[in-house]
């Protein structure tokens, strides 16, 4: 398994289908929460630039499951405004001995820096607009629990693609495994480039609507508005937001999909949220196996045993 | 008093005398005393350049010696020491220090710590508007008038962004022939950016500046130029659209002259993806087609001459965190191996736009040749064929953000005379009888 | 509709090991695999000894559901837990002698031990599998593992059950014992005993999951 996690693409097919073999083994649906003894001496850091409750708990609890101790170092504004650098950070939390950090920070790159200052194995959980590869890994975890197979599966990604972390991560994880992506959403909100990411890109999401497997709905934030990316938030819902009608326009087996938090009434309304197809809940379930494996594999490979990205046997 | 020379066998490359020949070079008295072929030795040293070029040492207009005020990262000692080395006898140090030079008194200063520090010219460039805010001229006579002498003008750093206040200075400069050089950057387009804005940045998840945030600026300079007459300079060209527009321009018989970094020369926006913040510099890295348009511009001389754009940064500013870092790269020390190494230009043409455009362009009389019996003996005599590692840690420069730390250069200083003096010998700072 | 079929797929596992499916559904063959240590892996050396064939192990395993009979005196209160994977086919099988013999029904559950082993990082991870440890409270636990060697499989099986209830009493069976134990643990209840070097390994092929039913000794070959 590889050293560090700090985009999806540092996994290939191998990697990704073995982290999500793992997944599928622990925890069965059903049973008994367990707490396994594999990750026993060893300390986890989350190391958390931004605040985030949900990510910070699911790797937390993760962590915890395999035994590991933990330590959250939310670093707030004023470590920040007393002049701490990264590199600093870096350095205390490696005096202190530790063997994973998990880091988000709203500068991408950021962990891809922290690799390079640290010996303990870092986990991206969240870059700037840059990558957020453990939510690619729990968002395919969920999509196989409802089809086995991501071969030409069609996935639509709906919404604020060029801020999005979430969705570049995403389109090259469903790239990976086979699928197809569409991309809609506004013109300001899409980067042209994105045409050369092997997806199609349409501002017509009633179209793609019909024909989608899943559907993946990004959150529109209020500073977009602002800023001028769209006239109002009212018209974005009116033109790219999934309400109960254009729900009923989805084939009976097709999903929706969100990464969390949702804004009610923008980007998906209260009652498509609440609907059987709407997985965002197995999503938050889904990701705390995802990252127990995660750690497993990683933490669990003899060190330097990083083989690129293939799965050891 | 500095000793006689004697550089033998070299290679005189001289385009300003139009000639590119082997002959022998006597300097006695700051001067040069003779050019002629075999030469005899009768006393003082001798520099055996058989193999080696001998040319009028380089000039840069874009140099930031950091002094006053950010002395961590350079000062103006250490900055002309990696001038010479990088075989530059003049430079031109930019206003945005702090204080900032948009006042006689700092561009004094500046001018009597190069004197002091005696390693090459240090020609103090002053700030077109005062504070580097773009509301109001500065002193621009003023600093004219003064020992100084400036007649260079640049908010290097900051843009220019309104046209009124760019016209005026246009206009206001030509009462002292000054240039006045705009760093071409739109401020609306420019919001929170950290590279180019293209294929790389949109996979990273980066805030980028187009290549049209450049090329509107330059439009636009081009256009007060023709428009006020006065003699506009574009700093670091990045884009071939900038290109575009500055060949435009000259064909048309606009006074406009341009110069390129040797990064734009050498390097892409495909640097970035390591996001090392070492390639993090302004104007970013752009691509490949750009660099190819810059390259081409440089060799048929629509760029005019090749500027450093010399930026020293702390090791601790530029070890964080892409988005945070400081734009700018050191480079005087590996200019000559870049353009050597990145671009077919030949050895004419190098000594063309690294000497003799740049003096010309500044007007300076003691810079880029013709070296001629009783020229001031401002020369360079480098191994166009050495090749040698750079060593962030081994340079004279007090920063180490070079982004070709560890790569194999062609094209090495070996020898730089001031003034009739021994600056570099052997490639090594020579600290002589001074 | 959909929630429930990831349970379907696990079911649909299990019932591939017990039908000769091959390995786990979750199973990936490599050729990188190396074998843990204590499980036997699929002949990565030459047979050079066939000590148990088909009708031996029959008598064998026979032989041991009486013994656990006996001494538990009677199917009350009895599960047995497997050792993925031979383990818990091994476990399948006496349980169906159990219930030839004394008519009762036993629970039978498996058991996978990747999280629990005392090598994680040293090695490779082990591949993780799915399993079902059936209620243990106060129940008589046989843990029933086809080969055992040092007994760090058997201390990290103890590991599991104790984090999952508190059995009254913890038995172990086991088809071979190959001796070489690394920590104070033995079989309750054994097949057969086959000394061996270090150098050699056992492999245990059984119907269900390998198209027969014998015991050979092979030498290890290193991967």
């Amino acid at each position: 398994m590889i050293k560090h996690l700090l985009d999806i693409t540092d996994l290939d097919r191998d990697g990704i289908e073995r982290i999500l073999e793992t997944a599928a083994n622990l925890q069965p649906d059903g049973g008994a929460i367990r707490k396994y003894p594999a990750l026993r001496n060893r300390t986890v850091v989350n190391l958390f630039y931004e605040s985030s409750t949900r990510t910070r708990t699911s790797f937390e609890l993760a962590a915890k499951r395999l035994s590991a101790d933990v330590v959250n170092f939310a670093v707030s504004g004023s470590a920040v405004e007393k002049g701490e650098s990264l590199k600093d950070t870096a350095q205390t939390i490696m005096a202190m001995g530790v063997d994973a950090i998990v880091i988000r920070h709203k500068a991408s790159g950021a962990p891809h820096r922290l690799a390079q200052w640290v010996d303990a194995h870092v986990i991206n959980a969240g870059d700037g607009m840059h990558q957020h590869p453990t939510q690619a890994l729990l968002d395919l975890f969920t999509i196989r629990q409802h089809f086995p197979s991501f071969e030409g599966l069609r996935v639509a990604i709906v919404g604020d693609v060029t801020h999005s972390r979430v969705a570049r991560s995403d389109v090259q994880a469903l790239a990976t495994m086979g699928a197809e992506v569409t991309l809609v959403g506004p013109p300001t909100l899409i980067p042209p480039q994105a045409e050369h990411w092997g997806v199609t890109v349409t501002t017509d999401l009633d179209a793609v609507l019909p024909k989608a497997d899943v559907v993946y709905l990004l959150r529109m934030q209020l500073e977009r508005q602002k800023a001028g990316y769209v006239p109002s938030l009212r018209e974005y819902s009116r033109l790219w937001g999934l309400d109960s009608a254009r729900a009923s326009m989805l084939s009976d087996e097709a999903l929706v999909m969100h990464p969390g938090p949702m804004n009610r009434g923008v980007e998906i309304s209260a009652e498509v949220a609440e609907l059987p197809r709407s997985l965002i809940v197995d999503q938050v379930t889904n990701g705390i196996k995802v990252r127990m494996a995660l750690l497993y594999l990683m933490l669990g490979s003899p060190d330097g045993s990083a083989e690129g990205a293939k799965a050891n046997g | 008093m500095a000793e006689p020379i004697l550089i033998k066998g070299g290679r005189l490359v001289d385009p300003a005398a139009g000639r590119d020949v082997v002959l022998d070079v006597r300097i006695d008295g700051g001067h040069v005393a003779e050019i002629g072929p075999d030469l005899s030795a009768d006393g003082g040293l001798v520099v055996d350049a058989a193999g080696l070029v001998v040319a009028p040492g380089f000039v840069d207009l874009h140099t930031h010696l950091r002094e006053p005020g950010r002395e961590d990262a350079e000062t103006i000692e250490s900055g002309t020491r990696a001038a010479v080395l990088g075989g530059y006898t003049a430079v031109s140090a930019m206003a945005n220090t702090d204080p900032i030079a948009d006042s006689a008194g700092i561009v004094e200063q500046v001018w009597n710590l190069g004197r002091a520090a005696g390693w090459c010219d240090v020609h103090p460039v002053g700030a077109i508007t005062a504070g580097l805010r773009g509301e109001m001229l500065a002193e621009i006579g003023e600093m004219a008038a003064s020992t100084a002498k400036v007649s260079f003008f640049s908010d290097d750093g900051t843009c220019v962004n309104d046209a009124a206040l760019m016209r005026r200075a246009l206009e206001y400069a030509r009462a002292f022939d000054a240039v006045v050089a705009n760093h071409a950057e739109e401020g609306a387009l420019a919001e929170g950016w950290s590279m180019n804005e293209g294929e790389v940045s949109a996979l990273l998840g980066m805030r980028g500046l187009p290549a049209e945030a450049e090329e509107i600026i330059v439009a636009r300079d081009i256009m007060l130029a023709r428009l006020t007459g006065g003699r506009l300079h574009v700093p670091h060209v990045s884009t071939a659209g900038t290109v575009e527009l500055i060949r435009a321009a000259k064909a048309r018989g606009i006074p406009v002259t341009a110069e390129v970094t040797p990064h734009h020369l050498s390097l892409t926006e495909d640097s970035v993806r390591s996001f090392d913040p070492v390639y993090k510099v302004a104007p970013p890295l752009r691509t490949k087609a750009d660099v190819e348009a810059v390259r081409e511009a440089l060799a048929d001389g629509t760029i005019d001459c090749v500027a450093t754009d010399h930026a020293p940064h702390t090791l601790e500013s530029k070890d964080v965190e892409f988005d945070l870092a400081p734009c700018g790269m050191i480079g005087l020390e590996t200019a000559l191996s870049v353009v050597l190494t990145d671009t077919s230009l030949d050895l004419t043409a190098v000594v063309e736009r690294m000497s003799v455009a740049p003096a010309r362009i500044r007007r300076l009389k003691d810079q880029g040749g013709p070296i001629a019996e009783g020229s001031v003996a401002n020369l360079v005599v480098f191994d166009p064929d050495a090749t040698w590692t750079v060593n962030p840690h081994g340079m004279a420069s007090k920063s180490r953000n070079t982004p070709f730390a560890g790569r194999e250069l062609k094209g090495k200083v070996l020898w730089t005379i001031y003034r009739g003096r021994v600056v570099v010998s052997e490639g090594r700072i020579d600290h002589g009888k001074r | 509709m959909r929630p429930g079929r990831e349970r379907e797929r696990l079911e649909a596992a299990r019932v591939g090991l017990r039908i000769g499916a091959g390995f786990s559904f979750f199973h990936l063959p490599s050729p990188l695999r190396v074998a843990a240590v204590g499980e036997a892996s699929p002949l990565s050396g030459k047979p050079k000894a066939a000590p148990m064939d088909a009708g031996d192990l029959s008598r064998a395993l026979a032989r041991i559901a009486h013994e656990i009979l006996e001494r538990n005196k009677g199917a009350e209160h009895l599960v047995l837990v497997g050792l993925l994977s031979r383990g818990e086919i091994i476990a399948q099988r006496l349980a169906e002698r159990i219930a030839d013999i004394e008519g009762v029904k036993v629970p039978t559950g498996s058991l996978d031990i990747g999280l629990y082993r005392d090598d994680i990082g040293l090695r490779a991870p082990a591949e993780l599998k799915t399993d079902h440890i059936p209620p243990i409270d106060d129940k008589i636990v046989v843990l029933v593992d086809d080969v055992l060697y040092t007994g760090r499989s058997v201390r990290a099986a103890l590991d599991a059950l104790m984090d999952v209830g508190r059995p009254k009493a913890v038995q172990l069976a086991v088809l071979v014992d190959r001796g070489h134990r690394e920590l104070p643990i033995r079989a309750d209840y054994v097949g057969k005993n086959i000394p061996t070097a270090h150098g050699e390994e056992i492999v245990v092929r059984v119907a269900e999951a390998d198209g027969e039913d014998a015991v050979l000794v092979a030498e290890r070959e290193e991967s």
